[in-house]
């Protein structure tokens, strides 16, 4: 019947509508929270003992399994890339492609996609359950602002966690692949070091997959105290929001590394 | 403050003492569902009031109104003579450490101890040093009898201890009013009979207004000197303990002699019982 | 956790992260060369670049003494225009010769620079007057095809 299917159809179009409008909503709302917690960020500092114990909640105990990551992710790599590398005579040159990989692009998307599932759910998981336990009313009403006290410490305990455990895995990834290349494979350990040396770029490739970590730890530490402070605050409302945490934190990690990956290696083999 | 002469609901024009809380004609809702209409009410200074009536009618609203946690559509909202909503940041933030709350099961900080919870407002709003800090969370904890517990993690308190710890937190800035959420909400015999006696000797003692939100009418008529009921948001019967014992109202009759169906139905609403059963004709 | 060792750990978790970035600037990246003075530049026209690219490097008896910084086409002469900077601390004479060559057969090409006798010295900015293209396989191969051609024409 033509009425039902444009009721219908009337239906989908509405629903599409009111998502559209919600989402654009919630993206607002998230600037605007954004903006609240840089603006409440000179009091986390000047209470800097409690950045510097979201540091080490975020960062120091992430360091296991950044480290043991980019150690595998390093053996690996040398593993794979001496098996093509080789069919070109070009096993010497093992070192500038790990280096290369780990510390333009790896480092920083696969740290951060680890940094993302463990410290950015814990975050998201620690606010929403203030938030459902009505903590951070308490602290509203004690006349505390839980933005400068809760929200500001773990993020920037986030940014400044994140280009320090990028490094590392880049630092143990590079390493892995040595002990694999140069002790397992026997390449020379002179060629090893020497054309990775001469290939990687400080200011081209450092610097950049340094900056990269640094936006990514923004992007990831933003989303993860937003789905906090927004959670529902009941238990599926906290175990959803943790989720959305780590999709939408991985999702942005690939896309701002498209973007800038487009920005800062686009001059590289003219 | 005794309850031997029966008196009708103090007005600010009269004697009656300093008016610390008032309510008049308020009205609050969501978007169109509306949660308080109507709402008026006045709280002396130095008195224990509590707010009463069945689950989910907006007295927990109330106490968001009085604390600046929500604004009323229409109406005043007046604490210590200031109206709560037109005030500004500062100003509001300012007001709230004059006031202590006392949050439905507690609301602790989950990640510091006992002590750190009590002194956190010390910490946070004064430059004391630490020796007095600490003198003052002593005696906030012996008040309400844990000083002995005060190194113990809030993980480890049972659901009485934990009140009596909010209890003492709320209290930490000599506030001048303190809100009650529901404080005898889970709590065994034992338990509920020390936090009504503190709420009660607490208030006599610093000279505190409380307003206590609670369902437990046992308790509350034991402490309180007024009570207000509330039903579908709006103020349906008042008066001392006394005057609410000895009340013909059906909907306070309802609720003090705890009947199942009265002014508050027990049935959901739904159509008629028969035609529901003989559906299939 | 207490103060003391929540304090130990967080400094520790940063010192071995500044550790690792240091790690990456100096033994995997090149940080050390850029850390001196910057040098200056020198300029070549070449007819043809051949696979030249940017931060080729530039070497001297083999010795690597600078970067490719940028390559230009002029508009009039229709030549690759090269800029190179060269550390300080190397001087070429003004007639030295700018040649574009490849390292090994197939590996990557860079600039080789030959001084000549000459007294005078390059100075920042200074024009490399002799230069030596690079070599184009596609035109190495044709050149080759065509020599056999007009042999075998010619017998």
């Amino acid at each position: 019947m033509p009425s039902a299917l444009a009721a219908g159809v009337g239906q989908f179009l509405r629903r599409v509508g009111t998502g559209t409008v919600s989402v654009v909503a919630r993206l607002g709302f998230a600037v605007r929270f954004f903006v609240a917690v840089l603006a409440h960020s000179p009091g986390a500092f000047r209470r800097i003992h409690l950045t510097l114990r979201e540091i080490y909640f975020s960062g120091a105990l992430s360091l296991v399994i950044i480290l043991v990551s980019g150690l595998f992710v390093g053996m690996v790599l040398a593993l794979q890339g001496y098996d093509v590398l080789q069919r070109y005579g070009a096993d010497e040159s093992l070192g500038v492609l790990v280096a290369l990989s780990l510390v333009r692009e790896l480092g920083p998307v696969v740290a951060g996609l680890l940094f993302a599932s463990r410290a950015g759910s814990a975050i998201t998981a620690e606010i929403g359950l203030m938030k459902a336990t009505e903590q951070l009313s308490a602290m509203e009403m004690m006349a505390v602002d839980p933005l400068a006290r809760v929200v500001a410490p773990r993020f920037w305990g986030g940014v400044v966690s994140m280009p320090l455990l990028a490094a590392l895995f880049s630092t143990l990834g590079i390493f892995g692949a040595y002990l694999v290349g140069v002790r397992l494979i026997d390449i020379d350990a002179g060629a090893f070091w020497g054309n990775m040396q001469a290939a990687v770029d400080f200011r081209q490739d450092v610097v950049n997959g340094i900056i990269k970590s640094v936006v990514f730890g923004c992007a990831v530490s933003l989303i993860a105290v937003f789905e906090g402070y927004d959670a529902n605050p009941t238990a599926e409302g906290v175990s959803s929001a943790t989720t959305r945490t780590v999709v939408e934190s991985s999702l942005a990690i690939l896309a701002l590394d498209f973007v800038l990956t487009v920005f800062m290696f686009r001059g590289v083999g003219v | 403050m005794s309850n031997a002469a029966p008196q009708t609901a103090p007005t600010r024009a009269t004697s009656a003492p300093e008016i610390a809380v008032e309510l008049a004609d308020v009205t609050f809702g969501y978007d169109r569902r509306v949660i308080l209409q109507g709402i008026t009410m006045a709280i002396p200074k130095g008195k224990v009031v509590a707010i009463m009536g069945g689950s989910g009618c907006g007295k927990t609203t109330i106490l968001r109104l009085i604390g600046g946690q929500l604004k009323p559509r229409s109406g005043r909202v007046m604490v210590a003579g200031q109206s709560v909503p037109d005030l500004d940041r500062e100003a509001l933030f300012e007001m709230r450490r004059r006031i202590g709350m006392l949050f439905q099961f507690g609301a602790l900080f989950t990640d510091m101890t006992v002590y750190e919870n009590v002194a956190f407002a010390m910490r946070e709003h004064t430059d004391l040093p630490e020796e007095l800090v600490r003198d003052l969370v002593l005696m906030k904890l012996h008040a309400v009898g844990l000083r002995g517990a005060a190194q113990l993690m809030t993980a480890e308190l049972s659901g009485g201890m934990a009140r009596r710890v909010a209890l003492a937190r709320a209290i930490a800035l000599d506030p001048m009013l303190v809100l009650y959420d529901e404080p005898f909400a889970g709590l065994d015999p034992i338990s509920l009979g020390v936090v009504g006696q503190l709420i009660r000797r607490l208030n006599d003692a610093l000279g505190i207004t409380s307003v206590v939100v609670t369902h437990d009418v046992y308790e509350s008529l034991k402490i309180v000197d007024y009570l207000y009921f509330v039903s579908e948001g709006r103020i349906v019967a008042q008066g001392t303990p006394d005057e609410v014992r000895a009340s013909g109202g059906a909907y306070v009759r309802q609720f003090v002699d705890g009947e199942p169906d009265g002014p508050v139905p027990f049935h959901y609403p739904a159509q008629p019982y028969r035609d529901a059963l003989l559906v299939h004709a | 956790m207490n103060r003391a060792t929540l304090d130990l750990w967080v400094g520790l978790f940063v010192t071995i992260g500044i550790g690792a970035i240091l790690f990456l600037a100096l033994k995997v990246g090149n940080l050390t060369t850029v850390g001196s003075p910057p040098g200056y530049r020198l300029v070549a026209d070449f007819d043809n670049i051949g696979g030249l690219k940017l931060r080729a490097p530039v070497k001297a008896a083999g010795v690597v003494v600078g970067r490719v910084e940028a390559i230009k086409l002029d508009h009039q002469t229709y030549q690759a225009v090269v800029w190179m900077r060269i550390d300080r601390g190397y001087e070429f004479t003004a007639d030295t010769i700018a040649s574009i060559l490849t390292s090994g057969l197939l590996g990557e090409v860079y600039i080789g620079l030959d001084s000549g006798g000459d007294a005078k010295m390059l100075a920042d900015g200074g024009k490399i007057a002799k230069t030596q293209s690079g070599i184009v396989l596609e035109k190495l191969i044709g050149q080759f095809l065509l020599n056999k051609a007009s042999e075998g024409g010619g017998k």
